[in-house]
């Protein structure tokens, strides 16, 4: 049996949404979510916006604190420990999406990467603490020179690296990555995507990566979480996800990828969903999925009644939907 | 030779843009050529700062007062462009070329109603025409663009609409006055992939029932792989590759293309490869190298190519690229 790091059970996260003096509403942006990360692999989220799987990464790093349901960091319930406790006895960090806006202006690249250093107190002396930030910079491929620059001087794919050397100081264990390649073009992209899986392979690092290109997660993933409007609604090996979806929405997400290569994407098949991602806010009982699922009649009465369960239908595939 | 003179839309030649800024001066397109032809769907592709958006802008008369263009000409439909005055630019907008952003919300006014705003576009160009009939007219195209309950959506606002539905409107304007040429900048780049695949579905329908050319403006390869018939490559500024679609996704010729091709993850299960980095930094457009703009993150990369401009090679009709691995402009047909 693998080594479990983290474990999220019942997960549940509501952001109030108004309602003024009536019935308080809120945004159900995680409800009801269950699965665990083995410790050295990846784990890929995809969804798309307002899913909720940027809340989902923030709320096991406990930047937003659960509504409901337990988070165990190597078999510690970490869900309602002190901030203090948590920095102290975890070993978790975040790569942000927008390296410009998670970088402090004001800062110098170097400062900006002994910062956690400091606050970690994982270096003895000045003096040490700078050969480490040395060290980090040559590891994301940054030189030393550059740690006297501001962020504004650094292009996007740079500052990403700085984000990287950042996330690296505390010597985390487990990181969880919120797209951080989607503001970069393609082929710096892919210059980070190789420095992730490097960092990965020499540091023995886990990962819970967060975007919403399927290609990008399906390349750099061991398995692959699927969500819709704050539910998880398909778990299962990168592989398998894509060979074999069983979530209609899964199907649905999957067909509608583009790829590079013209006979390839143009005989295929798309299942075109009419209509728009309903709201999250106090969502009707049910599948979420239900008011554009191509198969909710077949389901009988059952789709709108009813939520299905996140249930094991082969080993390690995961699927919630009345119909599997 | 005059059927094919007749079915040419666009000619751009050696088009140089710049612009004057506080720290120098950005050469943001520096001698580009190309050819449309009607009913043709052309993608054009580049990374940030390839000036696919700055040579679209040139074409619709829309470059910001600290733009440039030092030379070339664009020749529409037997009309010089860059010989257009701003008056002669407004009826020309909108009839002639319509235009899509990438982000549909900053491009929409957002203190009047879309209805207000889809019948500006019909006023503007054809005086006779009366409220009630340019009424009609949008209330049919939201429907053609797939919106539904479009007699509600005329009197909303942009904010009350969905992303995919505010593209869906911003479409509606780009051919409500039946343009030749539609452009469209990043259309689908600031929406979800099922999105997305929608939008692409209606681009498609639309330029299949009215027979307009489409210049598509992406940096995702896959939407190319998908709606387009001819793809340009651009790099710093210049056209590095052009051909059809199968030219260049199955028979790449331009270094700078094939990295591309190589750096962008597949979704294939069989496909675990390590993805192949174009290694390097983007080029700086305030310091453009002498030789080739590709050369310093090119694997390739020989002293030729640090100095001189790459020539121009023709591989198979319409298939070029401006690389020096294909010799002094000599004909090679036979790679692929």
């Amino acid at each position: 049996m693998a080594d479990t790091l983290i474990e999220v059970k019942n997960l549940k996260k509501l952001f109030p949404a108004g309602g003024g003096l009536g019935k308080k509403s809120y945004i159900y942006a995680n409800d009801d979510i269950s699965f665990s990360i083995e410790k050295g692999e990846t784990l890929g989220l995809v969804g798309e916006s307002g899913c909720g799987k940027s809340t989902l990464g923030r709320t096991i790093l406990r930047l937003y604190e659960p509504s409901a349901g337990s988070i165990f960091y190597r078999g510690r319930d970490i869900s309602r420990l002190p901030h203090r406790e948590i920095v102290r006895s975890t070993k978790m960090q975040m790569i942000f999406q927008d390296p410009s806006a998670s970088l402090n202006p004001r800062m110098t690249a170097g400062k900006i990467v002994e910062e956690p250093l400091v606050n970690h107190r994982l270096c003895g002396s000045a003096a040490e603490r700078q050969e480490r930030v040395k060290e980090l910079f040559r590891h994301v491929g940054l030189h030393e020179e550059q740690m006297q620059r501001f962020p504004h001087e650094f292009s996007g794919g740079q500052q990403q690296r700085i984000g990287i050397a950042r996330a690296l100081a505390a010597e985390p264990e487990f990181i969880v990555c919120d797209e951080p390649v989607s503001a970069l073009d393609v082929s710096i992209q892919s210059q980070i995507i190789n420095m992730l899986e490097d960092m990965q392979r020499e540091l023995g690092l886990t990962y819970l990566f967060i975007a919403h290109d399927v290609s990008v997660v399906r390349h750099i993933s061991n398995r692959i979480g699927v969500m819709f409007l704050g539910k998880l609604v398909e778990l299962a090996p990168s592989d398998t996800l894509v060979r074999e979806p069983l979530h209609p929405y899964t199907q649905t997400l999957l067909s509608a990828v583009p790829i590079p290569d013209p006979d390839v994407t143009r005989a295929r098949a798309r299942i075109l969903l009419s209509g728009e991602i309903p709201s999250p806010i106090d969502p009707p009982p049910g599948c979420r999925f239900a008011a554009r699922c191509p198969y909710a009649k077949e389901g009988g009465g059952r789709c709108t009644a009813e939520t299905p369960a996140l249930k094991e239908v082969s080993t390690g595939h995961f699927v919630a939907c009345h119909l599997v | 030779m005059d059927k094919e003179q007749n079915n040419v839309l666009l000619e751009v030649e050696d088009l140089h843009v710049s612009f004057a800024t506080p720290v120098g001066q950005v050469n943001a397109v520096n001698g580009i050529s190309y050819t449309l032809h009607r009913h043709e769907v052309m993608g054009i592709v580049g990374e940030s700062g390839s000036g696919k958006t700055v040579e679209a802008l040139t074409i619709m008369g829309l470059l910001g007062t600290n733009a440039t263009v030092d030379s070339g000409s664009i020749r529409f439909d037997g009309q010089e462009l860059l010989e257009k005055s701003e008056k002669d630019y407004v009826t020309f907008r909108g009839k002639e070329v319509g235009m899509i952003f990438q982000n549909p919300m900053t491009s929409l006014n957002p203190v009047y109603t879309i209805g207000r705003q889809l019948t500006e576009a019909l006023t503007v160009h054809d005086k006779g025409i009366t409220k009630k009939q340019a009424q009609a007219r949008a209330i049919e195209m939201l429907t053609h663009v797939g919106i539904t309950q479009p007699e509600k959506r005329m009197k909303q606002y942009p904010f009350e609409l969905s992303g995919g539905m505010r593209q869906r409107v911003m479409i509606a304007m780009g051919i409500i006055c039946h343009p030749k040429l539609l452009i469209a900048d990043e259309p689908t780049t600031a929406l979800d992939v099922t999105i997305q695949a929608q939008i692409l579905d209606l681009i498609k329908k639309v330029q299949q029932e009215t027979g307009m050319a489409v210049i598509f403006i992406t940096h995702n390869l896959g939407v190319v792989a998908d709606i387009c018939d001819s793809v340009t490559v651009m790099y710093a500024g210049h056209i590095v590759e052009q051909g059809s679609a199968r030219d260049i996704f199955y028979h790449t010729k331009h270094p700078y293309t094939q990295g591309l091709l190589r750096s962008t993850p597949s979704i294939d299960p069989d496909n675990n490869e390590r993805l192949i980095p174009i290694p390097g930094e983007p080029v700086n457009l305030l310091a453009l190298p002498d030789g080739c703009p590709f050369a310093r993150r090119c694997t390739q990369c020989m002293e030729k190519c640090l100095a001189e401009k790459p020539p121009k090679t023709e591989f198979s009709p319409g298939h070029i690229a401006y690389c020096w691995l294909y010799g002094e402009g000599k004909e090679d047909g036979t790679h692929g």
